[in-house]
C-alpha cells in the first residue's frame, strides 16, 4: 500500500501538538486535578492564584480542577458521537455511491431530509424529552448527536465513491468476479481515506460544539462535569456581567482551541487532497529554500515536486461549511 | 423548473419527517411524558386548558396512535400547536410575536456575513503565499469557538466594561415599540452586539471556503488568458470569483441550519427577545408544548431560508438552467 504522505505544514504540527494536549487531559486530566470538582470547602469566587490557577466559583468549587475532569466527558462525547457519525456516513454514503438505483436514491434521500433538518433544534426537542438517567450517560448522547451530524458526510463520500466507481481497478475487481462488499471495503474504501479523515474530523468539531451547547442549556445532567456544565453554572450565577471572568473563559478557551486544532489538521487534510493549496500555503523561506519565485506569479501555480507526488483526488472539499 | 419542483419535494418531505418526529417523540420517550406533565398541571389549570393541551399531541391516550397522528396532524392544518403550559397562551401565538426578532438578525447576520466573508476569502486566495496567509489560523480560531462564548465574551468587554454597547434586550425600555426615528435607531443600536458575534463566529467559515475555491480558480486557464490580454487586475479579480463564489452558494442553504443553531444561543446570551431565548426558557421550565411548538417552526423557517438560497443559486448559475431546458 502506498504510504500516506501527510503535509507536515506548521498549521498541521500546531495542530498535532494541541490536539496531542487534550487527547492527554481526557485520559489523565481526572487524576492531575488538584482538588475534587465537587468540593466546596473553598471561598466563592477568588480570583486566579497559586493554590487556585483559574479562581473559584461562588460555591467555592476549584475552577482549575472541574477545567481538568471535564476535558474527559467532553471528548469522550465528541469521540464516540464522531466515531458512530462517521461509521454511518461511511455505509450510507459508499453503499449509495456505489450500488447505484433505488438504493442511491433513497439514501440520498434520507441524508438530504437530515442535511435540511436544523441540528440543534432538534437535539434540544429530543433531548428534553430524555429522562434524567440518560442525560448523564455519555453513550447516549454521543449517539443521539451522531444521529444529526451523519449526513454531510455520508453526501462528500457518495459524491467521491461514485466518481472511483468507473474507474479501471474497480472494474477489474468487478470482472475478477470480487463481491461487492469486498469491492467496497477494500478497493473504494482505502482510496476515500483523505476525506474520511477530513470529514471525521468535522463531525468530532460538530459534536463537540453540539454538547457544550446541550449542556450550556442545562439538558445534560449536572452530575457530570464537562465544559458545558462549567459554562452553564457560570451563565446562571451571572459571571459574565459580575465581571467573574475567570469562571467562563478557561472552558470556553479550551473548546476553541480543540476546535482550532481540529481545524488546523484539516487544512492539512485539504492541502494533501489538492496540491494547489499547497503551493499557496508555502511560506516565503520555504520557497525560497526549494528554489521557487518569492512571489506567486498570477496563473501559475508552483508546486513543490517532491511533496505533490500524490494523485489528486478532488478539487474541492468540504471547508466551507462549519459547525 | 425541474430542479425547483425536486427541491421543494425534498423540502416537503424534511417537514413530514419534522412533524412526525415531532409527534411520535413524547409517545415513544421512556417515562410517560406527556402523562407525567399532565399530572404535575392537574389542579392548576381548568379542565378546558388540560384537554387543549391532550388534543396538541393527538388527543386522548385510549385512541390508537394512528387516529392520534391524524388529530395531531389536523390541529396544526389549522394552525394549533397547543398552549404553553408556563406562559399559559396559545403557543402559536407566542411564537408569532417573537418569530420576527430571530428571522431580523440571523438575516442580516448572515448576508453580511456571506459577503464580508467572501470578499476576504476571495483577496486571501487571490494573494496566497503572501503575509496575509498568516491570518488564517486565527480565522479557524474564531470559527472553532461556539457562537454563545464569543457573544459572553464580548457582552463582558464591550458592553459591561467599555460601555460601548447597551446590555441586553432588544431595544430601549424607555421607548414606546412603533415606527418612529427613535425606536428604530435603539433597535440598531441593540442589535449592533449580537450581530457582531454572529458575523464573527460565522465569517470565517466562507472566507475560508472562498479562499479555497480562488486558488483553485486563479490556476484555471482562462485566468491566464485575462491576465495575458492585459485586463485591469480588479477586472481579473471579479472574473475568477465570479466563478469561485458558485459553490458557497451552493452551500449557503446548508449553512444556514448551522448558523441558526448558533444564534439561537446568541438570543439568549443578549437576552433577545427571539426564538432562541424563548426556546431555552420553555426547555429550562419543561414546556413541552412550546419547545415543540418551537422546534416546527424554527424547522419550517430554515427550509423556507433554503429554499430562497437555492432560487438565489439556479439565477447565478446558467448552467442548472440549461440542464433543466434539456
Amino acid at each position: 500500500m502506498r504510504k500516506l504522505r501527510v503535509p507536515r505544514s506548521p498549521k498541521v504540527i500546531l495542530g498535532l501538538i494541541i490536539l496531542g494536549f487534550f487527547g492527554l487531559l481526557m485520559i489523565f486530566g481526572p487524576y492531575l486535578a488538584p482538588y475534587s470538582p465537587d468540593n466546596t470547602s473553598f471561598a466563592p469566587l477568588l480570583t486566579p492564584s497559586a493554590h487556585h490557577w483559574f479562581g473559584t466559583t461562588s460555591l467555592g468549587q476549584d475552577i482549575f480542577s472541574q477545567t481538568l475532569v471535564g476535558a474527559r466527558a467532553t471528548m469522550v462525547v465528541a469521540l464516540v458521537a464522531g466515531l458512530a457519525a462517521t461509521m454511518l456516513s461511511m455505509i450510507v454514503g459508499i453503499s449509495a455511491g456505489y450500488i447505484g438505483g433505488i438504493t442511491d436514491d433513497g439514501l440520498s434521500l434520507t441524508s438530504n431530509v437530515f442535511l435540511a433538518l436544523p441540528g440543534l433544534p432538534l437535539l434540544i426537542v429530543i433531548d428534553s424529552y430524555l429522562p434524567v438517567n440518560s442525560r448523564s450517560n455519555s453513550l447516549v448522547i454521543g449517539l443521539i448527536i451522531a444521529l444529526t451530524g451523519w449526513a454531510w458526510g455520508a453526501r462528500v463520500l457518495r459524491a467521491q465513491t461514485m466518481s472511483l466507481r468507473n474507474r479501471d481497478f474497480v472494474e477489474s475487481a468487478r470482472i475478477i468476479g470480487e463481491k461487492r462488499i469486498r469491492i467496497m471495503l477494500s478497493e473504494v474504501a482505502p482510496n476515500l481515506l483523505p476525506i474520511l479523515a477530513s470529514s471525521f474530523l468535522f463531525t468530532i468539531l460538530y459534536s463537540i460544539g453540539a454538547y457544550v451547547t446541550l449542556a450550556y442549556i442545562g439538558l445534560t445532567s449536572t452530575s457530570v462535569w464537562n465544559w458545558g456544565t462549567m459554562l452553564f453554572w457560570a451563565q446562571a450565577n451571572n459571571a459574565p456581567l459580575s465581571g467573574e471572568w475567570y469562571w467562563f473563559v478557561p472552558p470556553g478557551i479550551c473548546i476553541a482551541l480543540v476546535g482550532t486544532s481540529l481545524a488546523l489538521l484539516n487544512f492539512g487534510i485539504d492541502e494533501f487532497i489538492n496540491p494547489r493549496l499547497r503551493a499557496g500555503g508555502l511560506s516565503g523561506r520555504q520557497r525560497r529554500r526549494l528554489g521557487l519565485p518569492r512571489r506567486q506569479r498570477l496563473g501559475l501555480t508552483s508546486v513543490n515536486r517532491t511533496a505533490s507526488r500524490t494523485p489528486r483526488l478532488s478539487p474541492t472539499t468540504s471547508n466551507s461549511v462549519s459547525p | 423548473m425541474r430542479l425547483i419542483v425536486r427541491r421543494l419535494a425534498l423540502y416537503a418531505l424534511t417537514a413530514w419527517v419534522a412533524i412526525t418526529v415531532n409527534f411520535l417523540l413524547p409517545h415513544f420517550m421512556p417515562g410517560n411524558p406527556i402523562q407525567t406533565m399532565i399530572g404535575k398541571l392537574t389542579g392548576q389549570v381548568t379542565a378546558q386548558e388540560i384537554n387543549a393541551i391532550r388534543l396538541s399531541f393527538g388527543g386522548g391516550l385510549n385512541q390508537s396512535l394512528i387516529s392520534q397522528y391524524f388529530t395531531y396532524i389536523g390541529q396544526l392544518a389549522h394552525g394549533n400547536l397547543g398552549v404553553s403550559i408556563t406562559l399559559s397562551a396559545p403557543v402559536s401565538s407566542i411564537v408569532s410575536t417573537a418569530i420576527p426578532w430571530t428571522i431580523g438578525l440571523i438575516g442580516i447576520s448572515t448576508i453580511i456575513s456571506f459577503f464580508v466573508g467572501t470578499v476576504c476569502g476571495a483577496l486571501l486566495g487571490w494573494t496566497r503565499g503572501s503575509r496575509l496567509d498568516s491570518f488564517i489560523p486565527t480565522a479557524t480560531f474564531f470559527q472553532a469557538i461556539p457562537y454563545f462564548f464569543l457573544a459572553t465574551v464580548m457582552l463582558l468587554v464591550f458592553a459591561s466594561n467599555l460601555h460601548w454597547f447597551p446590555v441586553l434586550g432588544a431595544y430601549s425600555q424607555n421607548l414606546q415599540p412603533g415606527w418612529h426615528w427613535a425606536f428604530v435607531a435603539s433597535l440598531l443600536r441593540y442589535a449592533e452586539l449580537p450581530v457582531i458575534s454572529i458575523v464573527l463566529g460565522s465569517v470565517a467559515g466562507w472566507m475560508l471556503g472562498m479562499r479555497n475555491m480562488m486558488i483553485t480558480m486563479v490556476a484555471e486557464d482562462f485566468v491566464l488568458m485575462a491576465i495575458a490580454m492585459g485586463l485591469p487586475k480588479r477586472k481579473v479579480i471579479m472574473a475568477a470569483a465570479r466563478n469561485a463564489v458558485l459553490p458557497s452558494i451552493a452551500n449557503l442553504s446548508l449553512a444556514i441550519g448551522l448558523v441558526v443553531s448558533g444564534a439561537l444561543l446568541v438570543e439568549l446570551v443578549f437576552n433577545y427577545p427571539g426564538v432562541g431565548d424563548l426556546l431555552l426558557n420553555a426547555v429550562q421550565s419543561q414546556d413541552y408544548p412550546l419547545i415543540q411548538g418551537i422546534f416546527l417552526v424554527i424547522t419550517l423557517t430554515v427550509l423556507g431560508a433554503n429554499l430562497l438560497a437555492d432560487l438565489v443559486y439556479l439565477w447565478l448559475d446558467p448552467r442548472t438552467r440549461t440542464e433543466v431546458a434539456q
